[in-house]
């Protein structure tokens, strides 16, 4: 079922474009460690506001152009004409942990000289942009990830149990949905940070970001699966099941909830972005992800200065382009798989 | 005389109304009102009437969708309208329904097989899975389907052939008493003939009891020994269905009986 579904989706042009994007992002993401040269902290006060250096093909080797800094106070640089300094393939540099337990060493690429190679250029303390942007895609891309799979789980029970069960079950759920929704979301993320923030260690920042926004997101989709299981229970082939004697429970699992997965996938991965987006905001306000761990939303933030408009450090917004490519990724995928799931759409042929 | 299969007494339903903030209250429907009938085994009481005049609403009543207000409906001399969980069971697997729109009656995420094994699940739990799937085939085959389609989705079928299917299914548990709600009347003209014999084919091969709900007359006087007329949830002529059909005794009925367009 599940190969099925996939063979259908990737027959698809924009399903196959994006689950590749995606797939790309996430192997990043996974990898990041050993795909970048240094480590997302390593600062270099001497190189600050770096512009993304340049590949020069010299001697048979891919090598790094070097730079002289100019005007410390603009932060402007000069290629050094002909200086340049190999890359070095899969050698030994700053150790890590590879998805926080494998330990090793080796990078994809670095350089022998004290010269960092910024391949995205270098932020306020000289750290390494590219190398931050593959830190933080972790965080961000799974901030999306966990808190689409919680609030989905939740909209669909609670919202399922409210249509389907009806009576006080559904009035209550309705009132809290009610409630959850009319107290403006940005109050109710600062209310929520500040009253969880005790119960969660600084260090797992990450998860109490996931929970705020969990519990900000499931009003919305229950509110949706309740009217969709409404109609759906008058519809006659759940009649037609009651008639039969079929047990409630199973009704509600085999014929009410998987007839609306097609709106859910949609709106789960329709809601990807706004994840990526909360989780940016909350950074950016300074109650998100902390500094010297990444994100593409704490980045950003960062990279709100003015003098970094005035001085084109274009290299700074890199992570806006990597959450655009994301969202965009996110949303060919919800409707490549909105048709895979739906029988209707089935392209012809087996 | 024994007694009737279904016997349906002093049956009322009656909907409330609901008005304002409080949803107080503000009257009622009478879907139902006092209606009583009795249907012999193996013959077919046509139920007709315009729409709301709860001919649908009486169907439902009968398969426990919809509570009496008072009344009762008794299957075999036994009251069934007061049965629940476990004590219904058993008149589930004896009374059926066909529904009238076949674009939803069917699961549309589900293959034909799977709609068609989940009646056999549920009476039938003892079956195993090959037996099971042997009983779809032979449905399939009964209602003039092709086994091979058991591993098609709904979509995949017209409207006449989901009637077939959704007759199947009723079919699945061996029903003795089949409630037709307006079974043809989605359908086009030409399909509506092949469904309308599928079914009296069926009542004649399985032995099975009727009640052919529909607003079309000329329908119903082909199917159905008696006839019953509803007008606005009270039942106003009930006969033989020649005598209907010839001799009207209420104006409504007439009515009715002048509304069928002839030929000539």
């Amino acid at each position: 079922m599940a190969a099925d579904l996939l063979r259908t989706l990737l027959r698809r042009p924009a399903g196959l474009i994006s689950a590749t994007l995606l797939c790309l992002l996430y192997g990043m993401a996974l990898f990041a460690p050993f795909l970048s040269p240094t480590i997302p902290s390593a600062q270099n006060l001497q190189r600050t506001y770096h512009p993304p250096t340049a590949l020069v093909w010299q001697k048979g080797h891919l090598c790094v152009q070097l730079y002289k800094l100019i005007d410390p106070s603009t932060a402007s640089y000069q290629a050094l004409p002909g200086q340049a300094t190999p890359l070095s393939w899969f050698s030994r540099g700053t150790p890590y942990k590879l998805f926080g337990l494998i330990p090793g060493d080796r990078h994809l690429f670095t350089v022998s000289t004290p010269d960092p190679v910024y391949l995205l250029g270098s932020d306020a303390t000289g750290r390494d942009v590219f190398t931050r942007l593959l830190y933080g895609a972790g965080i961000s891309l799974s901030i999306g990830l966990i808190g689409v799979a919680l609030t989905s789980f939740l909209g669909l029970t609670i919202g399922g149990l409210a249509g389907y069960l009806g009576g006080w079950t559904d009035t209550l759920a309705m009132r809290l949905t009610e409630f959850l929704m009319a107290v403006p979301g940005l109050y109710l993320l600062l209310a929520l940070r500040a009253a969880l923030s005790s119960r969660f260690p600084s260090d797992a920042t990450f998860l109490l970001i996931v929970v705020i926004l969990s519990a900000l997101g499931w009003a919305g989709t229950a509110r949706v699966v309740r009217g969709l299981v409404l109609s759906l229970r008058e519809r006659p082939f759940i009649l037609a099941s009651n008639i039969l004697g079929q047990r409630p429970w199973t009704i509600l699992f085999r014929h009410l909830l998987p007839n609306t997965f097609s709106y859910l996938i949609v709106a789960a991965t329709l809601s990807v972005p706004g994840y990526i987006l909360g989780e940016a905001a909350l950074s950016f306000l300074g109650l998100g992800i902390q500094e010297p761990a990444s994100s593409w939303g704490l980045m950003l933030g960062q990279a709100q200065d003015i003098k970094i408009f005035m001085l084109n450090f274009w290299w700074l917004l890199t992570p806006g382009v990597a959450i655009i490519l994301t969202v965009i990724a996110f949303n060919l995928l919800g409707d490549a798989l909105r048709d895979a799931v739906d029988p209707r759409f089935r392209l012809p042929g087996k | 005389m024994s007694t009737p299969l279904l016997n349906i007494q002093n049956l009322s339903v009656h909907f409330p109304i609901r008005s304002g903030l409080l949803q107080r209250p503000a009257g009622v429907v009478k879907a139902l009102d006092n209606v009583s009938l009795k249907i012999e085994k193996g013959s077919t009481l046509g139920l007709v009437g315009e729409s709301g005049s709860g001919k649908t609403t009486l169907g439902r009543v009968i398969v426990r969708l919809v509570d009496p207000t008072s009344g009762s409906v008794s299957y075999q001399g036994q009251k069934i309208s007061t049965l629940s969980g476990s004590s219904l069971r058993p008149y589930r697997k004896k009374i059926q329904m066909v529904f009238q729109d076949p674009y939803n009656s069917l699961n549309p995420r589900l293959r034909i097989g799977t709609i068609l094994a989940e009646p056999l699940e549920i009476h039938f739990p003892q079956m195993s899975a090959s037996d099971r799937s042997d009983r779809v085939s032979e449905l399939l085959r009964l209602v003039g389907l092709d086994p091979t389609h058991a591993r098609r989705f709904p979509h995949e079928f017209s409207g006449g052939q989901r009637q077939r299917i959704g007759i199947a299914r009723a079919l699945a548990v061996e029903p003795e008493f089949i409630i037709c709600d307006e079974p043809v009347s989605a359908l086009d003209v030409s399909v509506q003939a092949q469904i309308v014999n599928l079914l009296m084919d069926l009542q004649e091969k399985l032995d099975l009891t009727y009640l052919f709900i529909a607003h079309d007359l000329a329908v119903v006087e082909h199917v159905s020994d008696q006839i019953a007329v509803l007008e606005h949830g009270k039942l106003v002529e009930e006969g033989p269905s020649e005598l209907i059909t010839t001799h009207p005794t209420h104006p409504y009925t007439q009515r009715l009986l002048s509304s069928i367009p002839s030929l000539g």
